[in-house]
């Protein structure tokens, strides 16, 4: 088990004005991503709780990734990660600030 | 005077000998390992038919029993070393040498058993490859063929999976070889003749019926969000771009999940009928719902596929069908399609370098070729035009004054990251230092980058036809190579300048949504759904019965 924290600052705060939400499933290859609006403006925090250990620069390319693309100010972002791909990642990820996207 | 009929001498020599054991051409199935050694010469070449499909396994048991001390040093010529019997010959000194095409399950024994000494590797072939030397220099001496059904006087159905046989009889019978065949049923009438029986020397009625694999069913639970995405990219991006009516896909779920979304997404891009029209592919089970939905006009097949026999039967003007109904396969003839009459081949694969060559040897396993470097391939003996053909040509030569000349789209589908997070995309393909550690001339490439036109990945399509330098090849290969080490260290200033000139396209170019590639747009979802589509006739063999 690794756990990593990793903090950006997005453009932008997510749309949206949903207070949490959750997608995906702990399972082998999946993982679980909770987004909760509790942060400034454009402060994104990302804890990473995997089961697979060594990939933190990888999981940092794909959090740079996300940022840049989806601009998830304000969220702080928790993974359970089954030992996902990063593909897989980033679509529970952009799944995950579509959710937030929402009303109340 | 020169003597002009020693084989013809030879052969009758033999016949003769193996008279012995049988009444007419029909011998029992235990005096099969006594024929064997009558009738074969040790140094001969045999060929025991097996491919990536069908097996002539009671045969191949029956030779591997055979006393060495009569029978040995035999060169083995065929399509696939897939059974353990194919390697006990090797181990026990029956056989020494080898030429071969396809070994799939049996690709970390051969590799021991190369580096052990035991086998002499002629070479690893494609399919019409090695069929085509079988009329060259790799005559075989003896031929040990499957068949369903045969009469007494050698008339053999093999059914739906013809497959290799035909090619197999002509090359040995034509030239003073003997052939012998193994059936499940001998009986007064064939329901066709598939070979006529004045090419079959020998038959066996053998214990239990050949074996056959279900290499091409995928179950569509298994296909996942990604491949979805994919999927969704090569039809939108390449089929419909280029107007793709001729094509061969290969076996991966990749591919499957395109099948999968003709009818779905595919419908909704208006492409039925435009697209997809002709192939030349085995009877995959996740076409059907393609073909229930009038999407396809013709199949012709290699082979056959477990299962599917009576879907086939009931739609002879999909497939090509015989006399008595059921389906009939060649090999060599649907190779020779896949070359010449496709505009498109799109398969997965492992691993890729940064030039595009691709590559499914994974240490220790030498899994052979079969048939995708051929199919994969710019065949430039073509001279017809079509359509996508021109387009893909007009791409790769433009500036470049001179003849107009087509190109075959050859389309590699990959995940950046396969299994255990092992990433597709290296600097340098494991087969070189396969290569080199196993001393093989010629680095095992699957599909040498110069034939790849496009690749496909969860991150974008990758037209390598647009590129004209090799350092803008490495950055389009770089930029659809995702969170993988070698997509990592892209330029990507430079990807951008690709992107913008519609060498790379991301989902978002294509106007594709990821959040949109989910299993709802699969047109089956799971192998019962295939059984329904097919009105009951597609019957999956048991391991694929999970409800």
């Amino acid at each position: 088990m690794e756990t990593l924290e990793i903090c950006r600052t997005a453009a932008r705060r997510a749309p949206g004005a949903k207070r949490h939400a959750i997608t995906g499933v702990v399972a082998s290859g999946n993982l679980e991503v909770l987004l909760e609006r509790v942060l400034g403006d454009t402060r994104c925090e990302v804890t990473v709780k995997t089961s697979v250990e060594g990939f933190g620069d990888v999981w940092r390319a794909v959090i740079d990734d996300f940022v840049e693309r989806h601009s998830p100010g304000g969220l702080r972002i928790s993974i359970n990660d089954g030992g996902a791909r990063p593909d897989t990642v980033s679509l529970r990820l952009a799944q995950g600030v579509r959710l937030m996207e929402a009303g109340e | 005077m020169p003597e002009w009929r020693t084989q013809q001498a030879e052969k009758e020599s033999r016949l003769n000998a193996g008279r012995r054991f049988s009444e007419g051409k029909v011998f029992a199935a235990n005096d099969t390992t006594a024929l064997l050694e009558a009738v074969i010469r040790s140094g001969d070449r045999v060929c025991l038919e097996g491919d990536n499909q069908k097996q002539a396994d009671h045969l191949a048991n029956a030779l591997a029993a055979a006393d060495r001390s009569r029978l040995h040093d035999l060169h083995i010529v065929q399509s696939g070393l897939v059974l353990s019997a194919h390697l006990d010959l090797f181990s026990k000194g029956i056989a020494s040498k080898l030429d071969f095409s396809y070994s799939g399950p049996q690709g970390a024994a051969i590799a021991r058993a190369l580096y052990a000494g035991k086998i002499e590797l002629g070479a690893i072939h494609t399919y019409i490859e090695l069929f085509a030397r079988y009329f060259v220099d790799l005559t075989p001496h003896v031929a040990l063929i499957a068949a369903v059904s045969a009469d007494r006087e050698g008339n053999l159905y093999t059914g739906p999976n013809t497959e290799d046989t035909p090619t197999i009889v002509e090359a040995t019978h034509f030239k003073s070889g003997i052939v012998i065949a193994q059936v499940n049923r001998l009986v007064d009438r064939v329901p066709r003749v598939d070979i006529p029986g004045d090419r079959v020397d020998f038959v066996v009625e053998a214990p239990r019926p050949f074996y056959v694999e279900p290499l091409f069913t995928r179950d569509p639970a298994e296909i996942t969000d990604t491949q979805i995405l994919m999927a969704m990219l090569a039809i939108k991006g390449i089929y419909a771009e280029y107007g793709i009516r001729r094509l061969n896909h290969g076996i991966g779920y990749g591919t499957a999940a395109i099948e999968l979304l003709l009818p779905t997404f595919g419908e909704s891009l208006g492409l039925k009928g435009q697209v997809a029209t002709h192939w030349a592919l085995n009877p995959h089970p996740t076409l059907i719902p393609a073909i229930e939905s009038g999407w396809v006009k013709q199949i012709h097949c290699f082979g056959s596929e477990v299962g599917m026999d009576e879907y086939i039967r009931a739609r002879p003007d999909v497939y090509f069908t015989g006399s008595d109904g059921s389906l009939r396969s060649n090999r060599a003839f649907c190779q020779t399609a896949g070359l010449y009459a496709c505009d498109l081949f799109i398969g997965s694969t492992l691993q890729i370098d940064l030039a595009g060559n691709s590559s499914t040897v994974t240490p220790e396993r030498i899994p052979g070729f079969g048939g995708a470097p051929n199919m994969g391939s710019d065949a430039h003996g073509r001279r017809h035009v079509s359509g996508a053909w021109l387009k893909a040509g007009r791409q790769a030569s433009e500036g470049q004054p001179g003849m107009a000349r087509g190109r075959k789209l050859v389309v590699q589908l990959l995940e950046t990251f396969g299994d255990k997070m092992v990433p597709a995309f290296v600097e340098e393909l494991a087969g070189i230092e396969f290569a080199r550690r196993m001393k093989l001339e010629l680095v095992p490439v699957m599909i040498y980058g110069d034939d790849v036109t496009h690749i496909v990945t969860e991150e974008g399509i990758a037209n390598l036809l647009l590129c004209r330098t090799a350092e803008e090849r490495e950055q389009a290969i770089r930029g659809v190579a995702g969170f993988t080490a070698v997509g990592r260290a892209r330029d990507r200033k430079m990807v951008e300048a690709l992107r913008s000139r519609g060498v790379i396209r991301r989902p978002e170019d294509l106007d594709v949504n990821p959040l949109d590639a989910n299993r709802h747009l699969l047109a089956a979802r799971s192998i019962k759904d295939l059984v329904k589509w097919s009105g009951g006739l597609y019957r999956p063999p048991g391991k694929f019965r999970n409800w």
